[in-house]
């Protein structure tokens, strides 16, 4: 196997990444009666917005602390309270999420001393008026957006999990998944009678239905009282191959509170979920429903189906570490060769999950790249000819340049419509990328004959 | 329903104004309030707008990766050439670089690029960070420039240090470096450079024609469809024609100042200010060009013919129904509320994010009784005014989108991203079909406040 690399450039030219705050307000808008908060100057707050809108075509609301050049000098602190103060006041928030920028982190502004000052200053306030204070270190200039995703997340279960009595739930922390996908989840714990809470919750938040007024803050997300008793939990489920363990919370609350953590890949494709759905089999003491043997069943029919359309074709797979695993995982499956797997995320896990979901099917594992751009991607797929990309927006321009067709999956989705609904996990969503990657071949081919054929 | 008071914060107040209370006062310019979640956005911002376009410079941003990925290919600001501008570059800053100073990294990542994509010229931007661990981004370009023999420029741009009308500045002092660089000979004395159009959906390129039309020179598109070199002999032009509020103003000021060249501001949106942006030209080079009013008059004539029977058709369907405005800059406004007026629609709620107090003054002249006029306003005090004031439709951008939709409210994109010109007069007519497409859908028919209404009645 060639050894995984990053980046030989010392620019970076069209980022496979994003940066770490935009994360963690992600994570904050799936928490019930939440509103993320952003330490930091105006613009951060207001670009993030405009990106995340532009994928979920929902409104996300994002405070910022807005800081000026004088707090710069002598400190954001008063505009941090006050900023919290008020969005207290006018959102009515249970639950205020503060991420720092890379602007606080440099400053060197201490944020859980300020919170916890203005926690003891609002001390005799109603709860109304005092929501929980959450706070997370995501300095843009290290990690990523799913690094910032994954702290965020943490930091909740640590500020919020107290001490609770033991209980039946299940914790999910799922990682980024479409607000579908998340629907589908809570779909399959239901059918385990399993009471789960997820974390975060975005299946509401970012795709809600359209309103006879405006909310402030949107219904749904994971409730607050749900997330307290995460520490007396049955069980944890953490997925993603590439989470670090620094960044995990399902390891925090094991050593913290002893609720046994469970690892799992995305389950995307046969594999990946028949061990997701094996590992809700062992936790609930339920066989597998039969409405998911049958979607399995069907998925299994599909890929016969499916497998000559696609055999040996090349595949360049880039974006969230876990979710590029996941794809590269089902694309091995279905006999699509990956050959260049790559990430803007640096892990460290990336390449050893790769290895682990392609070996004993593919001969010699596809060229792993982390922490690399758009411009190493394009240089290193040179050579390797490749038939499809698959991955978010920002590869688009590649797709185009090489007049080869690109599956979208992940985030953003800014050149398409429906990013939010993409459902991608469980045998459901597998058969649903199945269908659409065949399909692009077969549209490929059809495009490209001069035949005109109508039957493919 | 929260009425407008409930959502209003205290400090805010005087931000916002209904026409008919006496007697006008607008509080503007401030400092956005922390939590009230404004819709502006940052320095940086400002002169990313401004310099984008120019398409044959690299442009590096100097920080941690969001603000050059935030920024990447995200507007249609189109070329006729190179395309450098639509690639996205920046330093990536990582913690070493914050706590160890990150000069050496720049002049090695503006070398590399440099050597890769032979600009003819460099802008570096500063970003917050920047401006904090202090590296001496002035003396790397000077560098950098004598090694490669091409311009790099720094861009002040750290982010916290005001709003985007600050780095409209940072990016006009920049481009002023360039003016005078180059040789003016040659140039007609009935010539112009075209300030504050960012050539969307290739937007110059209408007006540019119009000027052809009126024997009118272009001498530098500044900044939509930019080049360098143009930009470098700008000072040879006879007048500068500024569009946008302000994004370039300064520009114009400082040539003045250097080289005695006068500015007019226009805007090319709806039909009024357009011909009046090509009258106030022609006006200008009357004494050179005596037949310059005619021609100017006989592009209105012509385009106009075509134009407004057009428009009648749009008018018969849209006359009455209610329109809301918030946009980033206050003459976008001016024009918009005409561009209604003209398509018999009602302007019930006007806004900008970073307007002055005469520009509000302005508003408030033009716009009817009762209209809402609103200084950097946050979606909590947009969508109670939508609902309160029962809109068809919100003209905004990106930001304000969702807000539109959440409500079942129509929506025009009037921002950076379109693919449609709306600029010149045929914009106008792309601009009514655009708000004509909206309102006129059937989908809002089923949208609850519809719904609750339809069963009112």
């Amino acid at each position: 196997m060639k050894k995984a690399a990053s980046s030989s450039y010392t620019s970076t030219t069209n980022a496979c990444k994003l940066c770490k705050p935009l994360g963690a307000c992600i994570a904050f808008r799936g928490i019930e009666g939440a509103v993320p908060f952003l330490h930091g100057s105006q613009g951060c707050a207001t670009y993030m917005r405009r990106y995340v809108i532009s994928h979920f075509r929902e409104p996300i609301d994002i405070a910022s602390s807005s800081l000026g050049e004088k707090h710069a000098v002598y400190g954001g602190g008063p505009n941090l309270k006050l900023g919290v103060k008020n969005v207290t006041k006018k959102y009515g928030a249970k639950l205020i999420g503060v991420a720092t920028t890379c602007l606080t982190e440099t400053i060197g502004d201490d944020v859980p001393f300020l919170l916890k000052e203005y926690k003891r200053d609002v001390e005799d306030l109603p709860p109304e008026e005092a929501p929980i204070l959450v706070n997370v270190s995501t300095p843009s200039y290290s990690g990523t957006h799913m690094e910032g995703f994954h702290a965020a997340v943490r930091a909740v279960a640590d500020q919020v999990a107290t001490e609770a009595e033991k209980n039946a739930s299940v914790n999910v922390f799922p990682g980024f998944m479409t607000p579908a996908e998340i629907r589908h989840l809570k779909e399959i714990f239901e059918d385990f009678s399993l009471d789960e809470t997820i974390l975060p919750d975005i299946s509401d938040t970012l795709d809600a239905p359209v309103l006879e007024e405006y909310k402030k803050i949107p219904e749904g997300g994971t409730p607050i009282e749900e997330i307290r008793r995460m520490s007396g939990a049955m069980a944890s489920i953490e997925i993603g191959r590439t989470v670090e363990t620094r960044l995990s919370a399902g390891e925090l609350l094991n050593g913290k509170f002893g609720v046994p953590a469970y690892k799992t890949g995305m389950p995307i494709g046969l594999r990946e979920c028949d061990a997701f759905f094996e590992l809700l089999e062992k936790i609930s003491s339920y066989e597998t429903p039969e409405k998911y043997a049958g979607e399995r069943g069907r998925l299994v029919d599909s890929y016969i189906d499916a497998h000559k359309y696609i055999f040996n074709k090349r595949a360049i797979v880039y974006g969230e570490e876990d979710l590029v695993v996941g794809i590269t995982s089902f694309l091995t499956e279905i006999g699509v060769r990956p050959v260049l797997c790559a990430s803007g995320g640096q892990s460290g896990l990336l390449a050893g999950a790769i290895e682990e979901v392609t070996k004993g099917i593919l001969p010699e594992s596809p060229v792993v790249r982390h922490g690399v751009d758009f411009y190493d991607i394009a240089e290193e797929a040179e050579g390797l000819a490749p038939d499809i990309i698959i991955g978010h927006s920002k590869g688009y321009h590649l797709a185009r340049r090489w007049n080869i067709p690109h599956v979208r999956v992940g985030f953003p989705i800014h050149d398409r419509f429906g990013g939010q609904r993409l459902l991608n996990i469980g045998y459901r969503g597998t058969q649903d990328l199945l269908d659409r990657v065949v399909n692009a071949f077969i549209e490929k081919k059809q495009e490209d004959s001069p035949v005109g054929y109508g039957y493919m | 329903m929260e009425t407008g008071a409930q959502t209003i914060f205290k400090e805010r107040e005087g931000q916002i104004h209904r026409k008919g209370e006496e007697p006008f006062e607008m509080t503007c310019n401030r400092d956005s309030l922390a939590g009230a979640v404004s819709q502006r956005a940052c320095v940086f911002c400002g002169s990313r707008v401004v310099l984008y376009p120019i398409a044959d410079a690299l442009h590096l941003v100097h920080g941690p990766i969001g603000c050059a990925a935030y920024t990447w290919d995200i507007r249609g600001a189109l070329s006729s050439g190179p395309e450098l501008h639509r690639l996205s570059f920046s330093t990536d800053l990582q913690e070493k670089d914050v706590i160890f100073g990150a000069e050496t990294k720049l002049y090695s990542a503006l070398t590399e690029l440099i050597d890769r994509h032979k600009p003819n010229a460099a802008f570096v931007y500063s970003t917050c960070i920047v401006g904090i661990i202090g590296d001496d981004l002035e003396a790397v370009c000077k560098r950098v420039s004598e090694e490669k023999g091409i311009p790099v420029i720094p861009v002040q741009s750290e982010g916290f240090k005001g709003s985007k009308r600050e780095g409209y500045n940072a990016a006009c002092r920049a481009m002023f470096r360039l003016v005078g660089m180059r040789e003016t000979t040659g140039i007609s004395p009935v010539s112009i450079n075209i300030l504050g159009d960012f050539n969307l959906a290739g937007e110059i390129w209408i007006i540019r024609d119009y000027f052809k039309k009126m024997g009118v020179e272009v001498v530098a598109n500044i900044t939509g469809d930019g080049r360098v070199a143009d930009i470098q002999r700008a000072h040879g032009a006879g007048l500068n024609v500024v569009q946008c509020s302000g994004a370039t103003v300064d520009l114009a000021k400082m040539m003045q100042e250097a080289y005695g060249i006068p500015y007019i501001q226009v805007s090319y949106f709806g039909v009024e200010d357009m011909a009046e942006a090509l009258y106030s030209v022609a006006k200008h080079f009357e004494d050179k060009d005596p037949d310059i009013l005619r021609k100017a008059q006989e592009v209105v004539r012509e385009e106009l013919s075509v134009l407004y029977p057009k428009l009648q058709e749009f008018r018969k369907d849209l006359e009455g129904k209610k329109a809301a405005i918030y946009v980033g800059g206050a003459f976008k406004a001016f024009s918009l509320v005409k561009a209604f007026r003209l398509i018999g629609m009602k302007v019930v709620l006007v806004g900008s994010q970073t307007g002055t107090e005469e520009d509000y003054r302005e508003l408030y002249e033009i716009t009817d009784e009762g209209t809402i006029i609103v200084d950097d306003s946050n979606p909590l005090e947009l969508s109670s005014f939508l609902q309160e004031q029962d809109v068809d439709i919100f003209v905004g951008g990106v930001k304000e989108r969702p807000i539109a939709y959440k409500l079942g409210v129509g929506f025009c994109d009037h921002n950076h991203e379109r693919k449609e010109p709306l600029e010149g007069f045929v914009g106008m007519l792309n601009f009514a079909q655009e708000v004509y497409n909206t309102v006129m859908s059937p989908v809002w028919r089923f949208a609850p406040r519809k719904v609750k209404r339809a069963r009112e009645v």
